[in-house]
C-alpha cells in the first residue's frame, strides 16, 4: 500500500498550476509585453482600450506558448545547466506531455483570439513568431550553430511589429526598424550573458559563441553588433518617423551601450568572477531596450 | 488503483487548485469576450 502511494506521487501527481505559469517564463515575458505595448502605442492610430488589452494579452500568451514549447523540447538540456535545472520539466514536477499540450493549446488560443478580436495580419505575425522561436531557434539552430542567437534573435523581435499590426492592420517602416533594433540588440545582450555562464553552456553542449570561438572573439562580436544596433535605434529620428525626445534618448542610450561594449572588449578575463563589465553590459542592455521603447511612446504622445 | 481506493489527498488538493484556476481563467475569458463584443459594436 505504501509502495503504491509512493508510485502515484512520483508518476501521477498532476503538475501544480504555478508550474504552468513558470513554464511561460514570466520574466522574459515582461520585455516582450513591453515592446509589444510600445509598438501598439507608437502606431499613428488610437485603439479601443479593450482591444488594445486583448492584443497585448495575445502577445503575452503567444510568448508564453513559445516558452512552454521551448522547455518541452529542451528538458534534457535544461537538466544539465544550473541556471535551468529547477524548471518544472527537468525538476520532474511536470510530465512532458502536459507541457506540450499546454504550449500548443496556448499558442493556438492566442493566435485565434488575435485574429478574431483584432485582425488576421497581427495573428499571422504572432503565429510566425511562435513558430520561428520553436522551430527555427529551438529545434533547428540552438544546438547546431554558434550563430543560434543571431538568427534566433528574430523571434524576440516580433512584438512591436505585432503591436503595430494589431492597431493599424498593416506594417510600416517604423515597426520594421524596431524589429531590426531588437534583432541587432539580441546578440550583444545574450553574448554578454553567455560569457559569464560559459561553463554552463559548455557542460550542456550548447554551441554558444564563447564556447565555440572563445571569449576574445565573442567580445569583438559584441562590439561589432553594437554599432549597427545603435544606428538602427537612432534611424527613426533622421527619417522623420519620431521626434527629438526619442532621437536624443536613442543617441544617449546607444552611446552608453557602446561605452560598456568597449569596456567588455578591453576585458581579458576568462573567469566569471572577473567579468564585471560583461555583467554590467548585460544588466544595462535590458534597461536600454525598456528605455528606448519608453522614449518612443513618450515622443509619440507628447508631441 | 481501483474505484474503491481513496484518491490520494495530495492529488485531490492539486486537482482542486487547478480546477479553481481554470474556473477563474474561464470567467475572465467570458468577461473579455463580453468586453470585445461591446468594443466592436461601439466601433461599428
Amino acid at each position: 500500500m505504501y509502495m503504491a502511494s509512493v508510485t502515484i506521487k512520483a508518476e501521477a501527481l498532476p503538475a501544480d498550476w504555478r508550474d504552468f505559469v513558470a513554464l511561460t517564463k514570466p520574466r522574459v515575458m515582461t520585455l516582450v509585453v513591453f515592446t509589444g505595448l510600445c509598438g501598439l502605442l507608437a502606431a499613428p492610430v488610437t485603439i479601443h482600450p479593450v482591444l488594445g488589452f486583448t492584443a497585448i494579452l495575445c502577445i503575452a500568451l503567444g510568448a508564453g506558448a513559445a516558452a512552454a514549447l521551448n522547455q518541452w523540447y529542451e528538458a534534457d538540456l535544461d537538466a544539465l545547466m544550473k541556471r535551468t535545472a529547477a524548471r518544472p520539466l527537468p525538476a520532474g514536477r511536470m510530465d512532458k506531455q502536459s507541457a506540450l499540450h499546454f504550449g500548443v493549446g496556448l499558442g493556438a488560443f492566442s493566435v485565434l483570439l488575435m485574429g478574431l478580436a483584432l485582425n488576421w495580419l497581427a495573428a499571422a505575425i504572432l503565429a510566425a513568431s511562435i513558430l520561428y522561436y520553436v522551430i527555427i531557434y529551438t529545434v533547428w539552430l540552438k544546438r547546431r550553430t554558434p550563430q543560434n542567437i543571431v538568427i534566433g534573435g528574430g523571434a524576440g523581435s516580433f512584438p512591436p511589429l505585432i503591436g503595430w499590426a494589431a492597431a493599424t492592420g498593416n506594417v510600416a517602416v517604423l515597426p520594421v526598424l524596431l524589429f531590426l533594433l531588437i534583432f541587432l540588440w539580441t546578440p550583444p545582450h545574450f553574448w554578454a550573458l553567455s560569457l559569464f555562464v560559459r561553463t554552463d553552456y559548455a557542460a550542456a553542449g550548447v554551441p554558444m559563441l564563447p564556447v565555440v570561438a572563445g571569449p576574445k572573439t565573442t567580445r569583438n562580436q559584441i562590439l561589432l553588433y553594437t554599432i549597427p544596433m545603435g544606428i538602427a535605434a537612432v534611424l527613426p529620428w533622421p527619417l522623420g518617423l519620431s521626434g527629438p525626445i526619442y532621437g536624443i534618448a536613442a543617441v544617449a542610450l546607444s552611446l552608453v551601450f557602446l561605452f560598456l561594449a568597449i569596456r567588455v572588449y578591453r576585458n581579458d578575463a576568462t573567469e566569471a568572477a572577473a567579468m564585471r563589465p560583461e555583467k554590467k553590459l548585460f544588466a544595462f542592455s535590458v534597461i536600454y531596450l525598456f528605455a528606448i521603447f519608453g522614449a518612443l511612446v513618450l515622443d509619440r504622445w507628447m508631441i | 488503483m481501483t474505484p474503491n481506493d481513496p484518491i490520494d489527498p495530495e492529488i485531490r488538493k492539486r486537482q482542486k487548485s487547478r480546477a479553481l484556476v481554470m474556473a477563474l481563467a474561464l470567467g475572465a475569458f467570458v468577461l473579455l469576450l463580453y468586453g470585445i463584443s461591446i468594443a466592436k459594436m461601439a466601433l461599428a
